[in-house]
């Protein structure tokens, strides 16, 4: 037996537990009977409810003290998540009652996301049932490796030790089945008769086990996150000029690690570097001089870099992976199914990207979870093993390395769709660009004057305007007049033309030489502008729309504005601006100019 | 890092969200405790600044106290505060204290009625037409300290607002994120996944989605909060002398005090944990929560 002795107030820890299991099976009945045992509820509320009951002649439930909306006490089943607080002798609960009924999946999931544990309950007379398998491989997808199982209304089978040893077999032969933890412990129960739940009781003599709330208070807290690598996935960046403050603030939760003064920390995707000057809070004296993961901080840098949102801050060593395809096991909520060859959002750390379901490896049939599905999509509730492909690489990490940089949504029009973690890093075809990119940026000599610098004189970011199309299509036609408009404008362009780079930095080169030498070499001299601040203009038959992606990849750091002549208007390919040739020049560079605008290019904040 | 601080944080990730992802976005402040202080972590959040308008719905019944310190505080935090009111129900005698002194001899029942009524009118349908730019705006002037016609009539998609899951039964079901329909209507039935603290920032045109960065705080931990910022709260809080103090802030004529002697933070602390409060509802001083009262009110938009 578990003996535990009374934890003072100020040294109480919180716990977040989650109830979940099939519809029906007593969830609601085993938190309510848990408050009302150690004494949670406010005063006359048991007896409002039993007075309530009697009035409408329905016999008095423990369910009802959670169930508070009238929806739910009128259909018997919980539809949301309820949170209700109670305490043990060792600490201070939080418990999420979810709903059981399939059709509130997406609720069971908003709830049991928040848990640190959780009791899934399964009906002694019912035994396992659909959705007890559904909420295990769910719980095991989130993250819950501590799982107690009440074997609940043991009083229906008559306290049958049989009854309860069968159910266990069965439902650890189920988890292991499908590669998820086995639970911590299953108790017998009754909640409708207050047996096993926060006292022992007498029905139950073969068993010698602890009881549920002895359970609960044995469950450890996960250790903290602050010995994994640093993670800061950036939030925004504040600047409150007409408040009278000038300070630059880098914003967002360190989800793991820790960061001080003077360390030297790394943007990806951008490969931006910089060094930590102060930790900046309200109302902290003596200001901080490191933080560590679970604070949503601020900081300011030494020098001042041109970061955005959705970018992951971390040390140099030890930066997070960087593509644009993952593989994720994942859950399906959206009303439509997930389907391959349609942009969705991606929604991981703070970055928002557009997604399309590259490949589905398997959907696994949730109501059994053992039949492996062949299927073209993902139908609502379905659980799935797939390859996601991203419009623009993201920074993330695998799940098992960091929780919070390695699970997502996917956002389907307005609504949050799926959910799911990632398990794998799958090689895209820009692996190599991107890796020579960061071994080159993060081993840069810079010299005496920053970007930063640079922008303020020339009044614009270093950008690439990049225009493809056939030859003779008005690339240059373009590229030339918007080149004189930016300089007619007091900013620093330069037009590159692909013809160029191959009379020199290409010499060396055979006719027959691979196309992907001739995008890098093309990148890495775009680089070297971009670094000079310039607004590169470039025109080139050799580099077509296809390898955009893998210029970009050698810019991480840089804005791209992809233009594309198409005669025939007759491309799909994801481009900024896409153009006849026949318009006329004043016409495009206004379009363009805007873009540059719009983009914080030439209207630097 | 203690449970203060993880809620502090959280409620921090949730402002700065919030601040990202409506361009029209304003925060409730009904003067009382907690969004006094998420007022506070406002400021937290966006070190020392509060890049957003406080919205604040005056019934014209609320306690003079109240009003003093909200303009107090707004000139000294340099606040964007805007107030609405429903100047027509007022002018059209349609209130709960106009009823009772036209019919004294009103029944409790009937009172009751008559208050829920009144809510709907000073409270819910005025914060809806202000939110909406419909009903009246007055802006606070912090060159003069005076309130003028607020030329500002687009309606507000986000709104950030200070309730908490331990208030009320329905409460407990709210996201962080959490939209409304057209009609302001709340759909308890189909709310939105939200998990991993990915919140619902995508909505519809004509939509709006309500922000609660208080969703996890007790009555309890705002007051513990309170103690460690220091931040300076409505004198009506304390016992001053009469041996009664507010528990909970609402308008005059449906707000008793309650008997208490806490005369400072310290005294309201030890009496939440150990006095006679631990076991009474906080609201219970709030006479217009019946059976489905609130609930019914919350669906139609109030706070």
């Amino acid at each position: 037996m578990i003996k535990n002795a009374r934890v003072p107030e100020v040294e109480r820890q919180t716990f977040n537990v989650v109830i979940v299991g099939h519809v029906d099976h007593g969830k609601s009945t085993v938190v309510g009977r848990l408050l009302a045992d150690t004494g949670a509820l406010p005063q006359g509320k048991l007896e409002a409810v039993r007075r309530e009951c009697e009035r409408t002649g329905k016999p008095f439930e423990y369910a009802f003290l959670l169930d508070a909306l009238s929806d739910e006490q009128d259909q018997g089943i919980t539809i949301d998540t309820a949170r209700c607080f109670f305490k043990s002798a060792t600490r201070d609960y939080i418990i999420i009652d979810a709903p059981g009924h399939i059709e509130f999946l997406k609720n069971m999931i908003s709830g049991a996301a928040r848990a640190e544990a959780a009791v899934l309950v399964i009906d002694a007379k019912e035994g396992v049932r659909e959705n007890s398998r559904r909420h295990g491989y769910i719980l095991a997808m989130l993250g819950i490796r501590q799982v107690v199982v009440c074997v609940n209304k043991m009083d229906l089978v008559g306290y049958d030790q049989k009854h309860f040893r069968a159910i266990e077999a069965e439902y650890r032969a189920f988890l292991e089945g499908i590669g998820a933890v086995s639970p911590r412990a299953f108790v017998p129960v009754s909640a409708i008769a207050g047996e096993n739940l926060a006292s022992r009781g007498k029905e139950t003599p073969w068993y010698d086990g602890p009881t549920l709330l002895e359970l609960l208070d044995a469950l450890p807290k996960a250790p903290p996150k602050t010995e994994q690598p640093l993670r800061m996935p950036l939030q925004a960046v504040y600047k409150f000029t007409k408040h009278g403050d000038d300070r630059r603030i880098f914003a967002g939760r360190i989800e793991a690690g820790r960061v001080a003064v003077g360390d030297k920390i790394v943007f990806s995707p951008s490969n931006k570097i910089s060094t930590v000057r102060s930790i900046e809070a309200f109302n902290v004296v003596p200001p901080r001089t490191d933080i560590e993961a679970g604070w949503s901080t601020g900081l300011t840098l030494t020098e001042e870099i041109y970061v955005t949102r959705g970018e992951v801050m971390s040390h140099v060593g030890r930066p997070p992976l960087v593509s644009t395809r993952l593989r994720a096991n994942m859950i399906w909520l959206g009303k439509s199914p997930f389907v391959p060859g349609r942009d969705y959002k991606l929604k991981l750390g703070t970055a928002a990207v557009p997604v399309q379901l590259h490949k589905i490896n398997k959907v696994i049939d949730a109501s059994e979870l053992d039949h492996r599905l062949a299927k073209e999509q993902v139908d609502r509730n379905d659980v799935a093993d797939v390859i996601l492909e991203v419009r623009h690489q993201v920074a993330f990490d695998l799940t098992a390395d960091c929780e919070a940089t390695g699970r997502f949504v996917i956002v389907d029009g307005y609504d949050v769709a799926g959910g799911g973690i990632v398990t794998a890093a799958i090689a895209d075809d820009l692996r190599d660009l991107r890796a020579e990119a960061r071994m080159r940026d993060f081993n840069w000599v810079p010299g005496g004057v920053t970007a930063a610098d640079r922008a303020r004189r020339w009044k614009h970011r270093a950008a690439l305007v990049m225009f493809v199309g056939k030859a003779d299509s008005g690339k240059e036609r373009y590229a030339r007049a918007l080149e004189r408009a930016l300089f007619d404008a007091g900013h620093s362009a330069y037009m590159l033309d692909g013809q160029n780079v191959l009379l020199g930095v290409d010499n060396d080169l055979w006719v027959d030489a691979a196309q992907s030498e001739l995008v890098r070499r093309f990148g890495e001299v775009v680089h070297l502008l971009l670094n000079a601040g310039l607004i590169v203009v470039s025109t080139t038959n050799a580099i077509g729309l296809a390898d955009a992606t893998a210029v970009q990849a050698l810019i991480p750091d840089a804005p791209m504005l992809l233009i594309d002549i198409d005669p025939a208007d007759a491309s799909t390919q994801a481009c900024d601006l896409r153009v006849r040739g026949t318009e006329s020049d004043a016409d495009i560079i206004s379009q363009i100019t805007a873009l540059l605008d719009k983009r914080q290019i030439t209207s630097v904040p | 890092m203690d449970h203060l601080e993880q809620l502090e944080q959280q409620s921090v990730f949730i402002l700065r969200e919030a601040f990202r992802h409506f361009e029209r976005l304003c925060m409730l402040w009904s003067i009382g405790k907690d969004s006094t202080v998420m007022l506070w972590l406002a400021r937290k959040a966006f070190f020392g600044h509060v890049p957003f308008p406080l919205v604040h719905v005056d019934t014209s019944y609320k306690l003079p106290e109240m009003i003093a310190y909200r303009d107090k505080l707004a000139m000294e935090y340099k606040l964007q505060m805007v107030v609405g009111q429903n100047v027509e129900a007022l002018a059209a005698k349609d209130t709960f204290p106009d009823r009772l002194a036209a019919n004294p001899k009103m029944t409790v029942e009937e009172q009751a009625i008559a208050r829920t009524a009144c809510c709907g009118k000073l409270k819910a349908e005025a914060l809806g037409a202000t939110l909406h730019g419909t009903g009246v705006r007055r802006r606070l002037n912090l060159e003069t300290g005076q309130y003028e016609p607020d030329h500002d009539h687009q309606p507000y998609t986000g709104v950030i607002v200070g309730a908490r899951a331990d208030e009320e039964g329905s409460r407990s079901k709210e996201r962080y994120f959490s939209p409304r329909d057209k009609n302001n209507v709340w759909d308890v039935g189909d709310q939105p996944p939200e998990f991993w603290n990915q919140f619902k920032t995508d909505f519809a045109p004509g939509t709006h989605v309500r922000i609660h960065p208080l969703l996890d705080w007790t009555e309890l931990n705002i007051w513990e909060y309170i103690k460690r910022e220091s931040i300076p709260t409505v004198s009506l809080y304390y016992d001053q002398g009469a041996g009664t103090r507010y528990r909970s802030l609402g308008c005059g004529p449906c707000q008793a005090p309650i008997k208490s002697t806490s005369k400072n933070v310290d005294d309201i602390i030890a009496e939440l944990k150990s006095g006679k409060l631990k076991n009474i509802a906080e609201r219970s001083g709030r006479l217009q929560d019946g059976k489905h009262g609130l609930e019914e009110l919350r669906r139609d938009g109030y706070m």
